[in-house]
This record gives C-alpha cells, sequence and structure tokens, in this order.
C-alpha cells in the first residue's frame, strides 16, 4: 500500500533489529499511526474524529473490564450490585458514571465522525470497504449500547428490553417463537440478562476487530481531505507523526475536557430518571424512551401509524408495527448502498452546491427533528413532525441524492492539495 | 439497479408515512385530544436553592443531621431506605461513639435468627448494617398502607427529574382540592369534576396524576424537635430532609465534584501544551 515517498521503518539498536526480523510490530505500527503514513496536509479538525472514537473505546473496554469485576448479573442482585459499586468500591462511582456517560460520547463522536463521511463524500471510491466496515461497527455498537444500558435492571432497562426484543415479535409466524428464543423466555428475566451480560463483554471485542479491518482498508487508499482531490505528490502530504498525532492530542484535550465535565459535574444528564428505580415487570413507565442515541430511530418505528394493504377490503399486507421495524432497520441498512446511491464523482461537498443545500437545509434539521420527537410522548404534533422528517430522511438518501447527483453541476475544484492550501498554481508550490 | 430499487423503496416508506400523516392530521380533526386534568394541574418542581447545589457545592452537614432527624422520626415510619447502612452516617459529621448510639436505638431491630433454637428473632442494629426496613416486606407494607406500596428512599431524588426540588415540592405540596386553582386561574373541579380525589388518596398537584396515597406527613411546625435549636419550620423540614436523601441518592458527590476539577485542571495544562506541541510542529507547513 501506500506511497512511494512513505517513510522506511529503520529499527536502530540490536534489540529492534532483532524483533524486527522475528515480528515487525513496530514496523507495522510505524506503517499505521506513525511517519510511515503519508496524510494529506489539509486535513481539518473533523478529522479528529476517528481517533477520538478509538479513544471512547478504549475508555469503555478499561472501565467496562473494572465494573464487571464488581457487578452481578441477576435479577435479584444486578440493580443493588450497581449501588455497590457506586457507594462502596473504591472510585465505583467514577468507573461507573465514567463508563455510562462514555458510551453517549462514543456517539457523540462517532455520530459526527459520519456526518464527516456523509458530507465529504468519504464513502465514495476508492473508499467504499471502509465506509461499509464503518456502518458495521455502527450496527455492533448500537447492539452493545442497547445491551448495555439493559444490565443495570432497572425501569428503564427491562422496558427497554422488553421494546427492543418486541420488533422481533413482528415478524410474521415466526416472530413470537424467535423472539422467546432469544430472550430464554416469555418475557426478558434471569436467562436474558446472563445472555446479555455475556454479549455485552463480548462485541467491544468484536468492534475492535471490526476496527482493525476498518483501519486497514484506510490504509490502502490513505485518508480522504476536505476537498476531496485525491493526493497528487509528497508536497500534498505529512507523515501522520508527528503532524497528526500532535494535531489528534490537541483534539484529544478539547474532548476529554467536554467528557470529564459531563461525567464529573452532571453525571445523569443523559440518562433517565427511571432507571434509578429497580426493574418492575408489573409497573409500565408512563413514557418508555431509549438512550438520547437511538432517539432518532425510535421516531422512525413510531412515525409509521397505518397499516399498508389494499384499500377499502381490510386486507392488511403489512402492519403498521412490522413496517415501522423494517423501516427503522432500513434507515440504517440503507447507509451500506450510499456509495452507490450518490454517484457524483466529486467527493467533497464543499464543491456540490446543491447536495450543501440538501445535506445543511434538509438532513441536519431533518435529523435534529427526528431526535427531538423520539423523546416526546405520542401527542399529535409530534406524531406529525416526527412523520414529516423520518419521509424526508428516506426521501433524503434514496430519491434525492441520486437525482442531485445526476443533475448537479459542480463548482470547479482546486488542481490539487496544496493548491487548494497555498492558493498556488502546483508547479510553483511543489518547488 | 441499486438506484432503481432504491428509489421504489424511497417512495414506499416515504408514502406510506405521508399516508400517515394525513391519518394523524384526519383523527386530530375528527377526535382532538381532550385536556385531561393531569397535562393542566400538575405543577413542575419549585425552584429551591441548597449548598450542595453547582459544581462548588458542597453538604450542609447540620442539614444533613436535621434532615436524618426527619427522616429517622417521621419518613421511616413507612419509607425503608435500604441501600445506606449506618456506618455511612460517619459522612454526615458523627463519630464512631454517636454512629453506634444511633444503629443502636434505631426504632425497627435488624431481623436474625434465635442462636440457641435458629427461630426468627431480631436484634438491635449495629454500624455496619443498612437501615432496617419498617415493613418485613412488600406485602406487608401494602397491607398497613391501604394497599399503597412506601417506595425506597434511598435513590428517590435522582429517580425523579428535578429530585430534590420534587421531594421538597411533594413534602409542600398538599392542597385543599375545593376552589384550587392553577396559575392560569382555572378551577380544578369546574373544569374537570371528575378529577375529584377518590376516598383514601390525597391531592398534591405536585404528584404525576394528582392525587398521592400517602397523607401529609408534615402536616405543621415544630413536628420533630432539632437537636442544633434550628426552628423546625414545615419548609424547613421539607428542605432538611431533601437535602438529606440526595446525599443518600448521591453519597460520593464531594469526591466526585473535587475530583472533576482536578481532572479538568490537568486537562486543561495537557490541552494547552498539547496545543502549542501541535502549532510549533505545524509551524512550517502551510495548511
Amino acid at each position: 500500500m501506500s506511497f512511494p515517498w512513505a517513510q522506511e521503518y529503520k529499527p536502530q539498536g540490536t534489540v529492534s533489529k532483532w524483533v524486527d526480523e522475528r515480528l515487525p510490530l513496530p514496523r507495522l505500527v510505524y506503517n499505521a499511526v506513525g511517519a510511515g503514513y503519508p496524510v494529506p496536509r489539509n486535513l481539518n479538525y473533523f478529522w479528529n474524529f476517528g481517533v477520538l472514537a478509538g479513544v471512547a473505546l478504549v475508555i469503555q473496554i478499561v472501565t467496562g473490564i473494572v465494573l464487571a469485576m464488581h457487578y452481578y448479573a441477576s435479577v435479584d442482585g444486578a440493580f443493588n450490585s450497581v449501588e455497590h459499586i457506586m457507594r462502596d468500591v473504591n472510585a465505583g462511582w467514577f468507573l461507573r458514571y465514567a463508563h455510562m456517560n462514555g458510551a453517549s460520547f462514543f456517539f457523540i463522536v462517532v455520530y459526527i465522525h459520519i456526518f464527516r463521511g456523509l458530507f465529504y463524500g468519504s464513502y465514495k471510491a476508492p473508499r467504499e470497504m471502509i465506509w461499509l466496515l464503518g456502518v458495521t461497527i455502527f450496527l455492533l455498537m448500537m447492539a452493545t449500547a442497547f445491551m448495555g444500558y439493559v444490565l443495570p435492571w432497572g425501569q428503564m432497562s427491562f422496558w427497554g428490553a422488553q421494546v427492543i426484543t418486541g420488533f422481533f415479535s413482528a415478524i410474521p409466524l415466526v416472530g413470537e417463537p424467535l423472539r422467546q428464543l432469544l430472550l430464554g423466555g416469555f418475557a426478558p428475566d434471569q436467562a436474558a440478562l446472563n445472555r446479555f451480560f455475556s454479549l455485552h463483554y463480548l462485541m467491544p471485542f468484536v468492534i475492535a476487530g471490526v476496527i482493525i479491518l476498518h483501519i486497514w482498508a484506510l490504509h490502502i487508499p490513505g485518508s480522504s481531505n476536505p476537498t476531496g482531490v485525491s493526493i497528487k505528490g509528497e508536497q500534498d502530504t505529512v507523515p501522520f507523526h508527528p503532524y497528526y498525532t500532535a494535531k489528534d492530542g490537541f483534539g484529544l484535550g478539547i474532548f476529554l475536557i467536554f467528557f470529564v465535565a459531563v461525567t464529573f459535574f452532571a453525571p445523569n444528564m443523559l440518562g433517565h430518571p427511571d432507571n434509578y428505580i429497580p426493574a418492575n415487570p408489573l409497573s409500565t413507565p408512563a413514557h418508555i424512551v431509549p438512550e438520547w442515541y437511538f432517539l432518532p430511530f425510535y421516531a422512525i418505528l413510531k412515525a409509521f401509524t397505518v397499516d399498508f394493504g389494499i384499500p377499502f377490503t381490510g386486507v392488511i399486507i403489512i402492519e403498521a408495527k412490522l413496517m415501522g421495524v423494517l423501516a427503522m432497520f432500513g434507515s440504517i441498512l440503507l447507509l451500506f448502498f450510499l456509495p452507490w446511491l450518490d454517484t457524483s464523482p466529486v467527493r467533497s461537498g464543499h464543491y456540490r452546491p446543491l447536495f450543501r443545500k440538501f445535506f445543511w437545509f434538509g438532513l441536519i434539521p431533518c435529523l435534529v427533528l427526528l431526535t427531538y420527537c423520539g423523546g416526546k410522548p405520542p401527542y399529535t404534533q409530534w406524531v406529525i413532525l416526527s412523520q414529516i422528517a423520518a419521509a424526508y430522511y428516506f426521501i433524503h438518501f434514496l430519491i434525492i441524492l441520486p437525482i442531485v447527483s445526476r443533475i448537479e453541476r459542480p463548482l470547479p475544484l482546486p488542481n490539487s492539495i496544496t493548491e487548494a492550501v497555498t492558493g498556488k498554481p502546483l508547479e510553483t508550490a511543489a518547488a | 439497479m441499486v438506484r432503481l430499487v432504491a428509489f421504489l423503496v424511497g417512495l414506499f416508506f416515504s408514502g406510506m408515512l405521508l399516508i400517515g400523516l394525513g391519518d394523524t392530521v384526519i383523527k386530530a380533526i375528527q377526535e382532538p385530544a381532550q385536556p385531561t386534568a393531569e397535562h393542566e394541574f400538575h405543577e413542575m418542581p419549585l425552584a429551591v436553592s441548597f449548598a450542595h447545589d453547582g459544581p462548588l457545592g458542597k453538604f450542609d452537614r447540620g442539614q444533613l443531621q436535621r434532615g436524618l432527624k426527619v427522616y429517622s422520626e417521621v419518613c421511616a415510619a413507612c419509607h425503608s431506605l435500604k441501600l445506606v447502612a449506618f456506618r455511612d452516617f460517619a459522612a454526615l459529621g458523627y463519630n464512631e461513639e454517636q454512629v453506634k448510639a444511633l444503629a443502636k436505638a434505631w426504632k425497627t431491630e435488624v431481623p436474625s435468627i434465635n442462636p440457641e433454637t435458629g427461630e426468627a428473632a431480631s436484634r438491635p442494629a449495629i454500624p455496619a448494617d443498612k437501615i432496617p426496613s419498617p415493613f418485613a416486606n412488600e406485602v406487608a407494607a401494602r397491607a398497613a398502607n391501604n394497599n399503597a406500596l412506601p417506595p425506597d428512599l434511598s435513590l428517590i431524588t435522582k429517580a425523579r427529574g428535578d429530585g430534590t426540588a420534587y421531594v421538597y415540592s411533594l413534602l409542600m405540596g398538599y392542597r385543599d382540592q375545593a376552589g384550587y386553582k392553577n396559575a392560569e386561574g382555572q378551577e380544578l373541579l369546574k373544569e374537570f369534576p371528575e378529577a375529584a380525589t377518590p376516598a383514601g388518596l390525597h391531592f398534591n398537584p405536585w404528584f404525576a396524576n394528582l392525587n398521592i396515597a400517602m397523607a401529609n406527613p408534615i402536616a405543621g411546625d415544630d413536628q420533630v424537635t432539632y437537636d442544633d435549636g434550628t426552628k423546625a419550620t414545615k419548609a424547613q423540614m421539607a428542605r432538611d430532609v431533601s437535602a438529606f436523601l440526595t446525599w443518600t441518592a448521591e453519597p460520593k458527590m464531594e469526591n466526585r465534584k473535587s475530583a472533576g476539577w482536578a481532572a479538568l485542571g490537568f486537562l486543561i495544562i495537557f490541552t494547552v501544551l498539547a496545543w502549542m506541541s501541535y502549532k510549533t510542529i505545524w509551524a512550517d507547513k502551510k495548511h
């Protein structure tokens, strides 16, 4: 892979040479995130978020492993074991709050990372595989976060599990047996809690594995950049280390300041009070809502209110509930097809006047609206808004994007990254 | 092919959503949602401030001790505090002897067994015990409370939105329902005659459905006698017990805040250094 001008790893000491001949791991790191990886010189702060997502995963794994040493996966003991961690374990309150808010911050940085990809066309050739692996990581994260939220066995844990596993019962014929198979019972109970704990511990390592593939795929074509113009020569790049390690270090500091501010001064801001009530299968909370990062998808689920059938005959082909479930999963799965829906050869949204309008004035407000409506009770005004926003979501990706790529006249692109940065044409800038 | 299928799927989903939208609008016009008493008359928690508020706030130890007194003499008759141990009271400023005395003098004893016969028995509490619950089990609690279950209070201020203010507002919120008006001047029983409080419940607009099973626990002044000479007004008792229940829900709050300032201080220095090295390294590169 990589570019001919990439710096080569030269082991200095005897030990380094000995290791390099037997297991060239330092060489691998050098080429992956060291001076051996040439990166476009014009990356903006949006390119910090991949590294930040990696850091967030490490925070989750480290705090999670220690929490698991004190947690007790039992319907009678789970809630109290979390409170034992909060009260009696040394710095347990910190581990628990860091893990709880760490999940939210993981989603915040991953959402910004995805938006970066959407706006700058990072999913386009030759980077489709990176995007596909990224969407896979996102799906795995959602499953992991959901199962993790069940573990404290509070009211929202239990009823969230009830609602989410209920999706499977919408599948015709096999739905209910499938749901019982997944839960190990008729409702979330000991069997479900145990398997959720087991999977919640497993999945982060699966995610780490897919991240390795994600980064491997990234190193084949190299990083994209805000202009979307491909690298033309050495003058367009800088070595990852020290240039981007330094920039990522600064970005990491800013990220941790936000993370620490919320974790230590408003740790329950992003949570739901009902999850401090122990799970009670006999008492349904007034409003069952998922964690904030699932709200847009929850809004799409709830937006489907009419059955699909043959008019005036009463024949129903797809029930509203099943359609909501299909649409909710579809809203994420359609991202897999994005590289083939957006056929414009221009990557960066900067040079796509029409795309940019739909992005900032269509997609972003639509997602904000879905997130907001997802957390609201099903009053008429919220249902109406989420139906409009959900309809726009599908129209944007499945209809507008393919048409825009066909009819849009992109703005002139710079000849090279260096030209875009220095304002000088390529020949003089290279000199 | 991908784009054709995508187009049809997009058309189907958005079409069904727009039909649903029409359906929602028609239903809303045909059967407009009726205002409910809960919606119109439920009150948000009152604004009330405490020493422990804000990122620098610390618990007022005297207030927590007074709150414990209110809990032990009033609330503890019905409400358990299962997650708190007597030893935890050291954090309220009591010494070891005082904690031992508090445990020993607690009205409810700890369930145990008779070492000779193995029969059920009880013994006085020791500092290592959690606060003994007033009722042996849920059935006993419901039997004694008109079939209502008094919730455990250990986490109550975290289990309700704006919990500390909620507890304070609920305790101060008992009203005479006859002639009760909300801030807009609507009279409850005129607007919603069917919302009259059923027998055995008590009207309280700060409770979610306006009618709470708990009778007004702090009926008037001087229900408890404070050891520090503070005048035990109704509002004073409500504030003190709300502060105490904030502590039971979040006993490590002060550790959390002070650790937070240390972490922030460290990170600000780290970030400034990282920014300076970033600027130095990139000094010769236009980007």
